[in-house]
């Protein structure tokens, strides 16, 4: 058998569908920001297979800085977590909804 | 000077802004003279002009002059000008100038009242907005006019408001006046859709030529009538004008006699072309609503005690008489009565409060009587207007009265009899009026019923008094007898004072008695003083003040109007003498505004001539069937004054059920259906908002996951709509 | 051969991604990205994108979940979250059905198409073999893409400057966090017109001083 593009554009929107329910069913913000990893994981296979099927390195150009900006964005949301939660044992993102109304 | 012929209502209108906003510290006199003199510059301006267009070729007698552009609204352009053609000069000339002479008549009248500048204030804002009606040269302006005289009727009609009834009086008669208006503004609303424009030089021109609808031409007809009916007062929207008379007797003068009563005739004749257009029932209907109003108010006026009363339905019925001159084409003859009847409606209403003047305040015919003597000029001059109204030639009002049973002859003659009818009873009732006030015996110093009453009471009283004061005595005899029985004299004094007891129950009973049987005290007491029997002592002391102050003669200021007018009154119908071309002056100066549609004469001359002699004839039985009644004692007067006549036919109180029972069943309806339904609907989407915002509000909890979960949807939503416009 | 190392490895992501799904303890989720990241490295090698795989390593598992580690070390965000109750009214059936969709609606767009999911062939920069790709990435990098390249360090640096400004420790005692009371999530609607839920202060002891 040979290991289409298809194949793998599965396994990315099946990892993206995962953690899009994750995200919507997790109630600890860390695991939450967990499952935004595991969509842009599946992002990045995407672009690395579509660039392999059509030869362009422009493919893993894009993961490249996919990479750092989702660093940087676990970074600063890891830093919101920690100045919001730090008060409090226990704390879940439901308990955040001081901007209902 | 044409083109100056804005001064006319500009100078009322100057002469209302400085008396409101100056006139505090103009005081009594100066606030009268201000606003006369104001009303005498827009006369000669008046007269100026009426001078300029008289030497102007007969063909050319049109001349408007625009101001500034009023309204510019899209396809409606209204400007602000002045039509000064021969019809609207004619109404200002005696508009302007019979509203100087009251403006006279009123320094005197109003002397010594707390309101006096206000007076005048109103007075000229009213000249100032019926000059406007008149002078208007479009339907709106005249409009505004319309609706500033109906304004200013009810400003100086409710006078003195503080009096509860005559507020109301006002009020009644400002709304029935809106009853009115509504039909005119319906017309004008059909005039610009159908025409384009309301002014009249379009509008009528236009109509002249032949080009309008004859159902639209009967409904614009049709609806100016309406509103003509409410301003003067014509059957059934004449219900105001006696309750009108609640105000000062100026007003009634001027407003209710001789101008803005006059507006719907002037109207009616403005847009003749309109009326020659529409259905050929319109002018009938027009012709019987005003001999049946005529007929009808003179019905009325015959039984009324009231002076004031008495004219206003007099001015009901003779404004009759005009509109069945316009509903019979002859409207030369309805311009010829509006002039003539101001003058002597005037004179007649301006001498009447010169009676009210001396008078101090009283209007009941019933304690006038014989004032000849003592008011001679208000009575000279009363006269005259008499015998003008009634129709004796050569005065004014039997060549314009005639002219129009002429035309009502042309017409029909059924409404011919309807106005011989009326002429018979206008002369009797004012002959009526001028005997129980002129002639006769004084009533004034005779005792009222209530006093009569108060004098019968005290008599009972004091009867009273000694009944009890007898018994008194009577028991202080008997107490004596008991306390010495021998004594021959205390039995004599107990006998004596039985006696002195019965007495006095015999005398009591005995006044009682003949105060239960004494007749009733007569309504006029024409012919002798009546007679109050054993009680003529007890009279309270005003009977006898009133015998000793005698009624007065007028200032100078309120008799030289009175004076003018009956002048007037005698030549007035020097203007439209019916004997030649030449002396028919009115209808030649009258006849570019008709465009041909006054009705020519199919009667001979000869039929001529009896119609006016029988008109005279009438006139002369319905006099002396009045005095025979009034001061011959020949025939009871009790048979003409019935109790249905005096209230009116009872309209008033059917209109009063009416509205108060289905009327008011009908306006709850209306406000009902509008909180509910109108508002209902409007508040209904409010409500329709807040239960979707309740609905929505759901969403917005602050959860981060919900609105994740948003997001989430909304991004499946864009893979939907892209994968639906790919091809694959 | 190629396709058992693709199999194996998507079964390593798979159960990792599931895992991070389920696992109550945050730091057993975290293990499970680990193993998610790994299996993703393999594919990347299986690609030719040999740079990618090791930086994948470096920076996702090696960096990135390391910081996660730190953050659930500090908070003591380690006390189990409780998977059976879900307090918001229907948001798993629309998790799945978001997730349901948004798999069925990729699939179909991957399977479905005639062509293939991809278009015409067009080629940028050429893809070299997996020695030469490092050397390629870093020349298209450093000179076509330079200006990005300044841009991502820029953002790194504010991410950094950022996460030390919100992560501070306040001097002085920590005013309490408010709380809101959320009674019941799911019928606040019918109660009618009341105003915004009540907003009570929190009084947490622990929040005194600088106690860890």
């Amino acid at each position: 058998m040979v290991v289409t593009t298809s194949w793998y554009l599965t396994l990315a929107a099946i990892l993206f569908s995962m953690g899009a329910v994750g995200l919507l069913t997790r109630r600890n913000p860390l695991i939450m920001i967990m499952c935004i990893e595991l969509m842009l994981n599946a992002v990045n296979l995407t672009f690395v297979s579509l660039g392999s099927e059509l030869g362009d390195l422009g493919g893993q150009l894009s993961v490249f800085f996919v990479l750092v900006v989702a660093a940087s964005e676990v970074v600063v949301g890891l830093a919101v977590v920690v100045a919001i939660m730090r008060r409090r044992q226990g704390a879940t993102v439901d308990d955040l909804s001081v901007l209902g109304g | 000077m044409l083109d100056l012929v804005w001064l006319v209502p500009a100078f009322p209108l100057a002469g209302f802004l400085i008396l409101t906003f100056g006139g505090r510290r103009l005081g009594e006199p100066t606030a009268g003279w201000l606003a006369t003199g104001a009303m005498a510059g827009s006369f000669l301006a008046t007269a100026g002009a009426f001078y300029d267009l008289a030497g102007r070729d007969v063909h050319d007698r049109r001349s408007v002059t625009t101001l500034f552009e009023w309204v510019p609204a899209g396809d409606l352009t209204v400007d602000v000008g002045f039509l000064a053609d021969p019809l609207s000069l004619t109404m200002c000339l005696f508009v302007t100038g019979v509203g100087a002479l009251i403006h006279l008549y009123s320094i005197g009248y109003m002397h010594g009242d707390a309101d006096f500048r206000r007076f005048f204030a109103y007075l000229n804002l009213f000249a100032f907005a019926m000059l406007m009606l008149v002078l208007g040269d479009n339907l709106l302006l005249t409009f505004l006019g319309w609706e500033g005289v109906g304004a200013c009727s009810y400003l100086l009609i409710s006078f003195w408001f503080t009096d509860e009834a005559n507020a109301s009086a006002g009020k009644k008669a400002f709304i029935t006046n809106r009853i009115g208006d509504w039909g005119f503004m319906l017309a004008i609303f059909m005039t610009f859709a159908t025409f384009g424009t309301v002014a009249y030089v379009d509008v009528l021109d236009t109509t002249a030529a032949g080009t309008v609808a004859t159902s639209t031409a009967t409904f614009i007809a049709l609806m100016l009538f309406v509103g003509a009916i409410g301003k003067s007062a014509q059957f059934p929207l004449f219900l105001w004008l006696p309750d009108a008379m609640a105000g000062p007797t100026p007003v009634s003068a001027l407003i209710h006699a001789a101008t803005m009563v006059t507006s719907g005739i002037y109207l009616l004749t403005r847009v003749n072309p309109i009326i020659a257009d529409a259905a050929d029932w319109v002018p009938t209907l027009i012709a019987w609503t005003g001999a049946g109003t005529a007929l009808f108010a003179a019905t009325i006026a015959v039984a009324q005690r009231d002076i004031k009363k008495v004219l206003a339905y007099s001015t009901i019925s003779q404004l009759g008489y005009m509109f069945l001159a316009v509903g019979c084409g002859a409207y030369v003859a309805a311009v010829f009565h509006m002039v003539t009847h101001a003058f002597f409606k005037a004179l007649l209403f301006l001498g009447s409060g010169s009676v009210i003047h001396g008078m101090d305040g009283d209007q009941d015919m019933a304690h006038y009587g014989g004032l000849r003597r003592l008011m001679p000029v208000t009575a000279g001059t009363f006269v005259i207007g008499w015998l003008a109204i009634a129709g004796v030639p050569p005065f004014a009002g039997f060549w314009s009265k005639d002219e129009i049973l002429a035309y009502a002859w042309n017409e029909s003659p059924l409404l011919w009899a309807v106005g011989l009818v009326t002429a018979v009873l206008t002369a009797f009732y004012m002959t009526r009026l001028v005997i129980l006030t002129f002639f006769g015996r004084h009533r004034y110093a005779d005792p009222r019923p209530d006093e009569v009453e108060e004098a019968w009471a005290s008599a009972i009283a004091v009867a009273e008094e000694a009944v009890v004061a007898a018994a008194a005595a009577l028991a202080a005899a008997v107490t004596a007898s008991e306390a010495a029985t021998d004594e021959p004299d205390v039995a004599e004094a107990v006998v004596a004072a039985r006696a002195a007891h019965e007495a006095a129950v015999l005398e009591r009973d005995g006044i009682v008695a003949s105060a239960g049987e004494r007749p009733e005290l007569p309504a006029l007491a024409l012919y002798g003083a009546p007679d109050i029997g054993p009680v003529a002592d007890r009279l309270p002391d005003q009977v006898a003040t009133r015998s000793d102050h005698h009624p007065h003669e007028s200032p100078w200021t309120m008799g030289l109007p009175l004076v003018v007018l009956a002048v007037l009154s005698v030549l007035g119908g020097l203007i439209q003498l019916p004997f030649s071309a030449a002396t028919k002056r009115l209808e030649g100066w009258l006849e570019p505004t008709l465009f041909g549609n006054e009705v020519h004469l199919s009667v001979g001359t000869g039929t001529l001539w009896v119609l006016a002699a029988v008109a005279v004839a009438g006139g002369a039985v319905g006099i002396l069937v009045a005095v025979a009644a009034y001061l011959q004692r020949r025939v009871d007067h009790r048979t003409f004054e019935q109790p249905i006549l005096a209230d009116a036919w009872r309209f008033d109180r059917l209109v009063s059920n009416f509205m108060g029972g289905p009327g008011r069943a009908g306006f709850e309806a209306t406000a009902n259906f509008d909180s509910t339904v109108v508002d209902g609907a409007v508040e209904s989407v409010a409500t329709m908002v807040k239960a979707e915002a309740r609905l929505l509000r759901r969403f917005h909890n602050g959860l981060v996951r919900t609105y994740a979960a948003g997001v989430g949807v909304g991004a499946v939503g864009l893979v939907v709509w892209f994968l639906s416009r790919t091809s694959f | 051969m190629d396709a058992a190392v693709f199999l194996i490895s998507a079964a390593i992501v798979l159960t990792g991604a599931g895992g991070v799904l389920v696992a109550r303890n945050p730091v057993h989720a975290a293990l499970f990205l680990v193993q998610t990241l790994f299996g993703v490295a393999v594919l990347f090698v299986l690609q030719d994108a040999t740079f990618l795989a090791a930086v994948q390593v470096i920076v996702y598992a090696g960096a990135v979940v390391i910081l996660f580690l730190f953050v659930i070390m500090l908070l003591g965000v380690d006390r189990a979250e409780d998977l059976g109750v879900e307090p918001i009214v229907g948001q798993r059936p629309v998790a799945a059905i978001v997730g349901a969709s948004l798999l069925g609606m990729l699939l179909t767009a991957l399977l479905v198409s005639v062509d293939g999911p991809t278009g015409a062939h067009g080629a940028n920069t050429a893809l070299g073999d997996a020695a030469d790709n490092t050397r390629l990435l870093g020349e298209a990098l450093f000179t076509d893409y330079v200006f990005a390249v300044e841009l991502t360090a820029i953002l790194l640096t504010v991410a950094v400057i950022g996460a030390v400004v919100l992560a501070r420790r306040v001097r002085g005692p920590l005013a309490p966090l408010p709380v809101v009371v959320v009674a019941s999530v799911a019928d606040d609607g019918e109660q009618g017109d009341d105003g915004p839920p009540d907003v009570v202060e929190a009084t947490d002891a622990s929040d005194e001083g600088e106690g860890a």
